[in-house]
């Protein structure tokens, strides 16, 4: 495997990873605001507010790690994407600080209104919007050169039915995956009118969600040819996680696995995560930035994939025992345990 | 905008975001320490106070981490977006400790989440005071890491360039490069000892507000005993600091210490105010005072500004800077020192109303020194982003519209400024330590 494969898969998964951390997160910090403003608070707050508190840093450090690795790995995309996402990404920077900020205050801080808890909840459906724009910008067409300037046509960009597909894909799949994920931990806090509420979101969602990403692929053909073929060399990675797709909503449906079926909801999410990457490969930037264009040198990346192996002996059993103490003890989850 | 405005709403907005994360970056790598060493103290003494101590700064600083780590994310995003050159170049050479400090933070964050929410979870207490230590090195590290960039664009090498490309790319000599272990222990001790004389003022605060709990005259003597070691190893570092400018980057020392002229047993310039360009006034001159700091031996030269072209040298206000830091740091020292002589000596003077005032005030100047410090490395580099490689006009964006997301930011920092000041003052006014106290003994 060569090194900018290694390179671009690592951090591909960590994106993914930060994908369904967050999703987990903005979407519980919506259902939170919405169980308020429909006074359903006192059945499921209790249940976000548990598994929220300890891990919404570790959340923001999976982005950190993706944006750094990139630098890293990478550089020519400091160069393009820092010129075109000023605009974009500030504004992200903003809201991320925002909510983050915010979330903390109201929770170890004593601010409680009803202002915050909408602020945070609805500010976290803008997130992955406004981050999803970069993906969109990926597909090519929508900067030029000047010069040797680069600029990005926000007209085109904004005008585009793919960069709102993409936004809408984002939302539903941020309330899918956060409902499943819901469903199953208050059913394993054995509250059972939280389950219930969460399960009716989760089986909401998924139409929307399945239908959105279909509409992706149909709205590429038009936008990005090449990808769209590549894509279709890859049906097979699609028709997969299609099929967990429905395994995952049988098993909610007949009320049963809760477990499994936010397991397979994530293995269905990274076939489909990653079939996209392979069709994106070896492109960053459609068509002006290659992943052999934009690598790094050869020293850096061997210090680089060490750094990162090293790196990964400690987080994976720091993670394991965060996972251990607030996922899977029973004890905690049920709110016996402080 | 033309690309001298880009560059200028470039500067203005950096400037901005690092010295709003400095404040909560230097909280956050010092606290974790005073938190731990008093727990540690508890545990050993069997004494409540210093568990509720350490138990009390925690969640002070769960606020500060907060603000750190979105702030934080906002310059590691901004860096990119402003200077899409210089991170490109400094992606190819220096990503190795950008990288590591990624995991420096997840192990922080992991860590942190865990001593949190298990402060009655374990039967032994020790073992949740361990929880602490991952979070201690953790924030350590990430100042570590950062620093080694930073250090790196003080004193750049491990690479070559050929024809505008990077060749021969060495991470490791770029990492441990001249400029580093003098910065790394700098940033360290001093936020070390920033964090401990803000911690001591407040409890000196309270006690001017009329609690005279034992409680508060605990804090007051660890914090004051630890700010006073690391204030002492601060001025130590510092002053290697100064030896590494001499020897690497003279314009700066020369530009800082408005040290003209190159010559033999030169003279230390304090204070004072430039006119006219180069006349020098109402200043106080030690005799080879400057040769001792540059070069330890009275006699040895310094080489002055002479010795540059007037495009190389830095803004000459980094002068008032430099007296700022090194005054704040002698004096918060000498304070210190006399509240441990006085508390030794069992004087009262140490409680009075005015001495308590003083102690209250070295927190916050603490954290002026800290800015004047940074300012002072960070414009004393100036006009260079990479010192001798890449100047900061050529590294930023060419992007239009700079100007508007700095009035986005100053909107974004002044919210979260005001707002986590707010809540930590009610944090702490709606709960003080007397209830606290009572409440614990009520449990039992
Ligand atoms: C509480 C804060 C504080 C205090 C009391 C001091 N410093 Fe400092 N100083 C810093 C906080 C700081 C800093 C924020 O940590 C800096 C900015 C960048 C860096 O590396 O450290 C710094 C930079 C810095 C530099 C520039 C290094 C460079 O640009 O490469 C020098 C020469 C000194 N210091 C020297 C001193 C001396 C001789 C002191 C004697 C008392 C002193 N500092 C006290
Ligand atoms: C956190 C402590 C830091 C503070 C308070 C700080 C402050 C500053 C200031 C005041 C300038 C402006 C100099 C001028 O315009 O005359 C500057 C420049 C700069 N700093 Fe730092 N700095 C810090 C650390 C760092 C680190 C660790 C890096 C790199 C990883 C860095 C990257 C830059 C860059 C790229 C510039 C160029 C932009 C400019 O010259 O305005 N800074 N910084
Ligand atoms: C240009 C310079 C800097 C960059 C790019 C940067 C980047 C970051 C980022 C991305 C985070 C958030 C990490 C998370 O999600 O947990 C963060 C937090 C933090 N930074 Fe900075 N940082 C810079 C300067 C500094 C400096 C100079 C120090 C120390 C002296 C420092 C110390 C910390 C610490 C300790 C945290 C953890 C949050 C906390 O405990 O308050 N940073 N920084």
């Amino acid at each position: 495997m060569s090194f900018e494969l290694i390179g671009i898969s690592v951090l591909w998964l960590f994106l993914f990873g930060y994908i369904i951390v967050a999703s987990i997160d903005f979407g519980a910090g919506f259902f939170n605001a919405y169980s308020v403003l429909t006074n359903k608070q006192h059945i499921i707050s209790n249940i976000i507010q548990r598994y929220l508190s300890p891990v919404w840093e570790v959340t923001n450090v999976f982005l950190v790690f993706f944006f750094v690795g990139m630098v890293g790995f990478f550089p020519g995309t400091a160069y393009f994407y820092g010129t075109i996402l000023l605009v974009p990404a500030s504004i992200s920077i903003v809201l991320l600080a925002i909510r983050g900020a915010y979330y903390a205050f109201t929770t170890y801080g004593r601010l409680k209104s009803k202002f915050w808890t909408y602020l945070y909840g609805f500010s976290g459906l803008f997130i992955p919007a406004s981050l999803s724009i970069v993906l969109t910008i990926s597909e090519g067409g929508f900067i030029y050169i000047e010069d040797t300037r680069i600029i990005l046509n926000y007209f085109a960009l904004f005008a585009s039915p793919l960069t709102w597909s993409i936004v809408i894909l984002s939302l539903t799949s941020v309330l899918y995956i956060s409902a499943v994920f819901l469903t199953w931990y208050a059913n394993k806090a054995e509250d059972k009118n939280a389950a219930e509420l969460m399960r009716k979101y989760a089986l909401s969602w998924a139409l929307p969600a399945i239908i959105t990403a279909l509409g992706i692929i149909v709205e590429l053909r038009l936008h990005n040819p090449i990808h769209y073929n590549r894509l279709l060399d890859v049906w097979w990675l699609f028709v997969i996680s299609f099929a967990l797709f429905l395994i995952t909503l049988r098993l909610i449906w007949v009320r049963k696995k809760y477990g499994v079926a936010f397991t397979v909801l994530v293995f269905q999410f990274l076939v489909a995560f990653f079939a996209y990457g392979v069709s994106h490969y070896p492109y960053l930037l459609y068509p002006h930035l290659t992943v052999t264009e934009g690598f790094t040198s050869e020293a850096m990346a061997i210090a680089l994939i060490i750094a990162f192996i090293a790196g990964l002996c400690l987080l994976i059993p720091s993670l394991y025992l965060i996972l251990k103490l607030f996922l899977f003890n029973k004890e905690y989850v049920q709110g016996k345990a402080k | 905008m033309d690309n001298e405005q880009a560059v200028f709403y470039s500067r203005v907005l950096t400037e901005l975001t690092l010295t709003f994360h400095i404040i909560y970056a230097t909280i956050g790598v010092g606290v974790p320490l005073m938190i731990f060493i008093a727990q540690w103290l508890g545990i050993k003494k069997q004494d409540e106070h210093y568990i509720l101590l350490a138990r009390r700064w925690t969640r002070g600083f769960i606020i500060t981490v907060a603000v750190g780590v979105v702030t934080g994310t906002a310059i590691g995003l901004q860096l990119n977006l402003l200077w899409p050159t210089f991170m490109e170049l400094a992606g190819n050479v220096i990503a190795l400790p950008l990288f590591m400090e990624t995991f420096a933070f997840f192990f922080e964050a992991i860590f942190l989440g865990i001593y949190l929410y298990t402060w009655d979870r374990f039967e032994n207490q020790k073992k949740h005071m361990l929880l602490l230590i991952p979070v201690a090195v953790g924030a350590s590290f990430s100042a570590i890491f950062i620093t080694m960039v930073n250090a790196f664009m003080n004193a750049p090498q491990g690479f070559e360039m050929a024809d505008g490309n990077l060749i021969n790319v060495q991470p490791l000599i770029a990492m441990f490069n001249p400029a580093m272990p003098t910065k790394v222990a700098h940033v360290l001790a001093t936020a070390y000892m920033t964090s401990a004389f803000i911690l001591a003022s407040i409890g000196a605060y309270r006690m001017l507000k009329g609690s005279d709990h034992v409680y508060h005259k605990k804090a007051l003597l660890l914090t004051i005993k630890i700010g006073l070691v690391f204030s002492v190893a601060s001025a130590i570092i510092g002053d290697f600091a100064g030896k590494y400018l001499a020897a690497y980057q003279p314009e700066k020392l020369a530009a800082m210490e408005w040290h003209f002229e190159t010559e033999e047993g030169a003279a230390l310039t304090l204070f004072g105010i430039l006119q006219n360009g180069n006349e020098i006034k109402y200043s106080l001159e030690l005799p080879y005072a400057l040769s001792i700091l540059a070069h330890g031996n009275p006699n040895a030269k310094v080489i002055g500004l002479d010795q540059f072209p007037a495009e190389n040298i830095p803004p000459l206000y980094i002068h008032y800077l430099f007296n700022t830091m090194v005054l704040i740091g002698m004096g918060v020292t000498i304070l210190a020192l006399m509240y441990i002589i006085g508390k030794f000596l069992k004087r009262q003077f140490i409680y009075r109303r005015f001495f308590l005032w003083l102690i209250v005030t070295s927190g916050p100047l603490c954290m002026v020194a800290i800015e004047a410090g940074w300012w002072l490395a960070e414009v004393g580099r100036q006009p260079w982003v990479l010192r001798g490689i890449l100047r900061t006009e050529d590294a930023a964006t060419t992007s239009n519209q700079v100007d508007l997301m700095l009035y986005l930011f100053i909107g974004l920092y002044l919210i979260l400024g005001i707002a986590s000041a707010i809540v930590l003052i009610r944090m702490f006014r709606s709960n003080p330590v007397e209830r606290e106290l009572a409440d614990m003994k009520g449990r039992g």
